[in-house]
């Protein structure tokens, strides 16, 4: 894997290598997923969504999905990160980065100065891959909850 | 969070040494650039080097030098050859249920915080800190 790294957007063809990349990062495969992603930010064509492929001597070996959120709890327009993939055999070449910088260049030609993402703790490569590119804790938290049955049932 | 100091001198001679592998610092050197005891500073490179993060080089010219994987180690990989991050809640017995469940809720909320404390340093790899360090000197350059 010598030859150089380009970032393209994603094409509907490129769904079977999509799921096969999501796979190194988490062992559900989840196709109508993604076949619901690749409508919403392939085929939709739409300026604010954001899906790019790394390729290395024509072989997709990346993948990086956001698109810009408008207003979440009064949260100004700004770029999310909700998915990124490498795989093993093309990481620590940059490809995460060079994907990012793209995703970001577009983000900004849209008028988007901030970017963010949400990560689960315990991925520890995935996080410590957005902390290397700068991102850090927002003004935004976090919160989550088991949805408890019998504490709805309580005060319904 | 309040870091120990033992903590905070590793990961200043961690991060100097880690700035550039190949070159070897003595204790005072180190202590110099940080404004911090040599002595305090020596018994932290002590443990440092059993970690293996740190190497001491003996004879004249000699001096410590950084042997970890700099993209691999993460901050709290540091911290925690000298702390462990737990809040301390000081609780007396509580005397009654009520008494014991306000101070299991608190400790919980102590636990969220570490963990979260944690999360953090434990993806901050000694990499990604020197970067940002630099990008800082570079952005706001000493006068």
């Amino acid at each position: 894997m010598t030859d150089p790294v380009t970032i393209r957007n994603a094409l509907p063809t490129d769904f079977e290598v999509v799921i096969a990349l999501d796979l190194f990062g988490d062992a559900k495969e989840k196709p109508a997923y993604w076949r619901g992603i690749f409508d919403r930010y392939v085929i939709a064509g739409r300026d604010d969504r954001i899906f790019l492929v790394a390729e290395i001597g024509g072989e997709v070996i990346g993948f990086i999905v956001g698109e810009v959120r408008a207003w979440e709890f009064g949260s100004p327009p700004c770029g999310w990160v909700f998915a990124l993939s490498v795989a093993p055999k093309a990481r620590e070449r940059g490809v995460g980065e060079l994907m990012l910088k793209q995703l970001c260049k577009r983000l900004k030609q849209a008028g988007i100065t901030t970017v963010r993402t949400m990560v689960d703790r315990e991925d520890k490569l995935t996080l410590s891959f957005f902390r290397s590119q700068g991102l850090r804790s927002g003004r935004y938290i976090e919160l989550e909850k088991p949805i408890d049955e019998l504490e709805l049932g309580a005060t319904l | 969070m309040k870091m120990h100091k033992a903590s905070l001198f590793a990961l200043y001679a961690v991060l100097e040494l880690a700035s550039d592998p190949e070159r070897q610092l003595s204790a005072t050197d180190i202590a110099e650039a940080y404004g911090i005891s040599t002595h305090h500073l020596a018994k932290i490179l002590r443990t440092l080097v059993r970690s293996g993060l740190v190497q001491a080089v003996r004879g004249a010219g000699g001096g410590y030098r950084f042997t970890g994987v700099v993209n691999r180690t993460t901050l709290l990989d540091v911290i925690e050859l000298f702390e462990t991050l737990e809040s301390e809640l000081d609780t007396p017995n509580p005397k009654g249920q009520a008494g014991a469940a306000v101070i299991e809720e608190l400790q919980s909320i102590t636990n969220e915080i570490d963990d979260l404390t944690k999360a953090i340093l434990d993806t901050i790899t000694l990499e990604t800190a020197l970067n940002s360090a630099r990008l800082r000197a570079r952005v706001a350059p000493q006068g």
